[in-house]
């Protein structure tokens, strides 16, 4: 019901909701649980296990029952805190784990068989037989207990992620986080403060309390406004600090409002991570509700809450308010709601020395026993010295003492400290380096205290950085003691709450420890308190109480469980802003990229690199018969293909050749400026690691060819060997794989291409097999390197990338007048398995030289890495898998790549496995399907027949084993 | 005879110019890798100072000289840019042409900060990275070169074939800034 004047609404501007199908109306400055109670709706949920019907508890983000779905469709975001969430114009909400309905909810008949399902009960019951739990009862479980469900259709809402950087970050802009931020930014400091809250002000909020002469909502906007002139403040709001990391870092989910979201490529949400060199924990704390025997049913909140609702949402949660507590929390809650109208109808101190002045039934030494109505409390029943009495009453305001939220403070594996006098825990000074606690947080439980409090901090704080404060004094405000009686739970016969989300009891924690759960993370663990979504906020530290009256020890031995982080919920797509989809990793675009395209050529993602697959013609239906055309093309005529992607490294100085002798197995110091040589790279420990051209364009300056996989790797290797094993070698590197746009043209009729191009034609002459050298073209410098991958006379042509697209439409074009064209990573593949060249696919780390059948270009004149490791005995050897040529006898029988060898008559498991194919191809040159493997002593097995067996996609070829170059054995096409 | 023509990196995807953000290509500069070889950087700042009026930066910075500027690029690594490098320092450095490997994108605008601190963990605050720093960092999941050009400009360099990643990354951003406001 609401009040009809105060709050911090805004009476003008009303907003309509819809809430399970019924549309209602709600003021801007609300929450969606203020707008619910405003409406007299207080069944907002049912319980996770039981299906108890549950009304809201409290006013803030450690709400444990009223999660809704907000949103509909793929939009729709379940177990949102209806207590944190920001009412707006067309929110549609509903409620959770109820069907068919909240009001009628069928698996309410849990609750009848809760005798049979307190803790301990899975475990128990569901052990037999083994295969049951799978398949029939964990879904049954599933689907009986829950909380809210997702969409199951892909998330349309955008998510941000973003880095700031301070020198104190404040967490919580209450009195004590907004007294720290002032004096640390006068101090010229950079100050973040971040509050999960609407507004700054914490309780000041919630309280009819002054601050320095001002209401404390006012003081704490006309702070705020004050620190937000500043240009070395920033103020982040709805921002709930979610973790505290190494080295100064937090997370931080900032919730953002609908008015955002909904523009284009506005976020819903933005996760932070804030290096801040110090921090303040001005987390402020939450209030502990007492158990006792139905203390769940909708219309029992804590006494905080119902003092937030009545004003600062102006709404009065029940027409008869009964109020109970342990503290003097219970009498200003009592005298706020006289204050605003409404009827109290007891005040229930549980301190048999409680006096009061409030014109209200008071009843000191009583304690509430039980609660009555079920959709909605009807009754209480109290029992105080006198014996027990029953009273009429639709909410109960309960105040247990109150919870500093320590939970940041202990994210680096500190634990809290117990201080008797609070009756709970507060964080331990240091647990996370450069935290300082402050205000209530910090057991500092007075407004006044907390202004001191936040002032110290900030003083420490300063100091740590080696700046002074100015000197500023806490503004006027209120110093009552905190006064409270230890209230854990009252005794007494049926289920007293403690865990409201995850449905624990006292009596389930009681069990736990009766039957040698006795540890507090054993007792967690069988009772599940403290594991839903709320993370216990609420019942952690009343549950370890009971634990410890259990157990017969003290609450500090008894201790806490572990606290880490997220303190709120995290959306995943927050944390992975931006990476949905492509997003996930950066697209390498070669300059032939649009042209290939345009020419319908289907991409193939190489790396982080995209390369055309095929360009098919017309009449061309399936890739093969692209790939096979190409190939002829090469063979007969001319291709042309880009190979930019693959690794360019510009190697220069005096010591540019002996590196390059150190890092390849052969020799490169002794090869001529305008010659290319094939190189292989070995590892540390022998295996091949990667092959490539190497290119002497000078005296001093060498141009490292490295396979498209492996650039950055070799790159790497490069990097540690002159770094870390010969950093006597004067030499430099530089990656130029961007920098040239590189194409190979392949065929008989490419020298014809490239002299129709180029300013002066190349020869025999002046480029042999293996020449390379600077080139013109139409005035533009490039590099010409007569190099083959398909062992057809062949070049490659570099040209600085800028002139990639325009150089790449005028070979293709030539190409195809005469008779050839573009071909793709398809036919390229081909090409070099006819070839019997290797590619990462055989040399994919396993693989020795020798294996590959080039040990003999290890050369044994100079050291090299990998050399000696390579001798090591099983490294080489008839015992060796080498690589050999296969051949499919039978027409038409496909070889696959991924297949294993078996002797012909061996039955095909592993055990008698002798190899495994690693690359095949339709060899249009051969008319058959070919494939390249590795073979046990394969070379010496040359014409023995073997047998393919793939077990994944059940094919099996009978195969020859060939010399794995297939076509042109003795290369004379290349060089000719 | 066909004439072979210039592309940009970025060509047909900038300038985008959404809220108090501007992103614009900056093409045509010349820009070549000077990494000195052993010993030889007492005469490479020599024939720098000489042929360019450049000293050698420091760790993440930027320095100017006559119409080009020597960006810190790494250790034992600068980018000379604006101006074909002097053959007067080849013997004293590698010298590799980087004109045609990046893509560089000038950011501008009042929110310019806000939008790299959705894309980069660098601090950017004045104190930490003012006109005239520079730094090899992250950009999204791209590495990236990152210079403070101005009060409220920046440079961003990375790969040439990342560009429309580039791109993208900057707009997603740019639109959730803009959103904000």
């Amino acid at each position: 019901m609401r009040v009809q004047s105060g709050g911090l609404i805004d009476r003008n501007t009303r907003l309509t909701f819809r809430f399970d199908g019924q549309s209602y109306q709600g003021f801007a400055g609300d929450t969606l649980a203020s707008a619910l109670l405003a409406n007299d709706i207080r069944l907002v949920g049912r319980s996770f296990k039981y299906h108890r019907p549950r009304g809201i508890l409290s006013a803030g983000s450690e709400e444990p029952n009223a999660l809704m779905t907000i949103g509909q469709g793929a939009y729709a975001e379940p177990n949102m805190r209806a207590t944190t969430a920001e009412l707006f114009d067309g929110m549609v909400a509903q409620s959770q784990n109820r069907w068919p309905s909240l009001g009628l909810d069928l698996l309410a008949i849990n609750n009848l068989a809760a005798p049979f399902l307190g803790a301990g009960f899975y475990y128990k019951t569901f052990m037999w037989p083994k295969a049951f739990w799978e398949k029939l009862y964990e879904p049954i479980i599933r689907r009986a207990a829950g909380l809210g469900a997702l969409s199951m259709a892909h998330n349309p809402d955008t998510y941000e992620r973003a880095w700031a950087h301070c020198d104190l970050l404040v967490i919580g802009a209450g009195p004590a986080g907004l007294m720290a931020a002032k004096a640390a930014a006068l101090a010229g400091l950079d100050v973040i403060i971040c509050d999960e809250d609407t507004r700054s002000g914490g309780r000041l909020n919630a309280e009819r309390l002054e601050v320095g002469g001002l209401p404390g909502a006012d003081w704490a906007q006309a702070l705020e406004a004050e620190l937000r002139a500043m240009p070395n403040v920033r103020i982040l709001l709805r921002t709930t600090v979610t973790g505290a990391y190494d080295g100064g870092t937090f997370g931080a989910l900032e919730v953002l409002p609908e008015t955002v979201a909904r523009k284009t490529g506005g976020a819903r949400a933005c996760f932070w991570r804030i290096v801040a060199r110090q921090s303040v924990l001005a987390a402020g704390a939450i209030e502990r509700p007492v158990a006792f025997r139905n203390n769940d049913r909708p219309g029992i909140m804590t006494a905080g809450a119902v003092r937030a609702y009545i004003n600062r949402w102006a709404v009065a949660p029940g027409r008869v308010v009964t109020v109970f507590g342990n503290n003097d929390d219970a009498h200003k809650t009592a005298a706020d709601l006289l204050a605003a109208g409404v009827h109290v109808a007891a005040l229930i101190d549980a301190r048999p020395d409680a006096t009061t002045e409030l014109d209200v039934p008071f009843y000191p030494g009583a304690v509430v026993c039980d609660a009555h109505g079920s959709k909605g409390l009807e009754a209480i029943t109290l029992q105080g010295p006198k014996g027990q009495e029953k009273i009429s009453t639709d909410c109960l305001a309960m105040s247990g003492g109150w919870n500093p939220s320590v939970h940041l403070s202990c994210h680096m594996n500190g634990r809290p400290e117990w201080r008797d006098d609070l009756a709970s825990f507060v964080p331990r000074a240091g647990a996370v380096p450069g935290m300082h606690a402050a205000g209530c947080c910090a057991g500092q439980m007075s407004t006044h205290a907390a202004l001191q409090g936040g002032l110290q901090a900030a003083q420490v704080a300063a100091q740590a950085l080696g700046v002074d404060l100015p000197d500023l004094a806490p503004p006027q405000a209120e110093d009552a003691p905190y006064r409270l009686a230890p209230l854990w739970a009252v005794p007494g016969k049926g289920r007293a709450w403690l865990d409201f989300q995850n449905d624990v009891t006292v009596k389930d924690v009681r069990q736990a420890a009766q039957e040698n759960f006795r540890s507090v993370e054993h007792m967690k663990r069988y009772t599940t308190q403290g594991m839903a979504t709320d993370q216990g906020k609420n019942s952690n530290v009343a549950a370890l109480a009971v634990l410890a009256d259990a157990t017969g020890r003290g609450i500090p031995e008894t201790g806490t469980t572990t606290f880490r982080p997220p303190y709120v919920p995290v959306p995943i797509a927050a944390m992975g802003a931006g990476a949905q989809g492509k997003g996930f990793a950066p697209e390498r675009l070669t300059t032939s990229h649009a042209a290939s395209l345009e020419m319908g050529a289907p991409m193939i993602a190489v790396g982080l690199w995209y390369r055309p697959s095929y360009f098919p013609r017309a009449g061309e239906t399936h890739w093969r018969h692209s790939c096979d055309r190409e190939v002829a093309h090469v063979r007969q005529a001319v291709g042309v293909c880009d190979v930019s992607t693959l690794g360019k490294i510009d190697i220069q100085g005096p010591d540019a050749g002996a590196l390059l002798d150190f890092v390849y197995t052969n020799t490169f110091s002794t090869l001529k400026v305008g010659r290319a040589r094939y190189g292989l790279m070995l590892r540390e420990d022998g295996h091949v690691m990667d092959d490539g051209t190497t290119a002497r364009l000078g005296e001093t300056h060498f141009v490292m060819t490295t396979t498209t996989a492996a650039a950055g790797q070799v790159m790497k290797h490069l990097e540690f060997v002159t770094q870390a094993l010969r950093p006597d070698l004067d030499v430099s590197f530089a990656s130029v794989t961007e920098q040239w746009a590189q194409f190979a043209i392949a065929g008989p009729k490419a020298r014809a291409l490239l002299n129709g191009l180029l300013d002066a034609p190349v020869d025999d002459s002046n480029f042999p097999f293996m020449g390379c050298g600077a080139v013109s073209l139409q005035g533009v410098a490039g590099r010409l390197f007569r190099i083959s991958f398909s062992g057809e006379h062949a070049y490659e042509l570099a040209v600085p990338a800028r002139f990639g697209d325009s150089l790449f439409r005028l070979l293709v074009a030539r190409a195809e007048e005469m008779g050839g064209g573009a071909y793709g990573m398809e036919a390229l593949n081909v090409l070099r398995v006819e070839k019997g060249f290797i590619t990462h696919s055989e040399i994919h780390g396993r693989t020795t030289a020798f294996d590959v059948g080039l040990e003999k270009m290890i050369s044994r004149k100079k050291d090299c890495i990998g050399q000696t490791m390579a001798d090591r005995p099983g490294l080489s050897g008839p015992e060796r898998e080498q690589l050999v040529g296969l051949l499919a006898l039978g027409n038409a029988r496909p070889l696959t790549a991924g297949a294993h060898l078996f002797k012909t008559g061996d039955e095909a498991i592993s055990a008698n496995d002798q190899g495994y194919i690693t690359s095949v191809a339709y060899s249009p040159s051969l008319g058959q399907f070919i494939g390249l493997g590795f073979l046990r002593d394969g070379r010496a097995r040359l014409g023995e027949e073997v047998q393919m067996v793939d077990h994944v996609r059940n094919v099996k070829t009978t195969c020859k084993v060939v010399n794995p170059v297939f076509f042109d054995p003795d290369g004379g096409r290349a060089r000719g | 005879m066909a004439e072979l023509i210039a592309k940009s990196p970025c060509e047909g995807l900038l300038p985008l110019d959404l809220g108090q953000v501007q992103a614009r290509e900056v093409v045509g500069q010349p820009m070549a890798l000077v990494a000195p070889f052993k010993g030889a950087a007492g005469p490479l700042g020599a024939a720098l100072m000489a042929a360019h009026g450049l000293s050698w930066p420091d760790p993440g910075k930027v320095v100017q000289g006559q119409g080009c500027q020597l960006q810190w690029f790494g250790h034992s690594h600068a980018m000379l840019v604006g101006c074909p490098p002097s053959d007067s320092l080849r013997t004293h450095a590698a010298i590799s042409d980087q004109s045609d490997a990046w893509a560089v994108v000038a950011l501008e605008g009042p929110d310019a900060a806000a939008v790299l601190a959705r894309l980069t963990p660098l601090d950017l605050r004045d104190s930490q990275f003012g006109p005239g720093d520079t730094a090899r960092t992250e950009l999204f999941h791209m590495s990236a070169a990152i210079t403070r050009s101005g009060a409220q400009s920046y440079q961003i360099m990375v790969f040439r074939s990342m560009a429309g990643t580039l791109v993208h990354d900057l707009k997603t951003a740019m639109q959730a800034v803009a959103a904000r406001s």
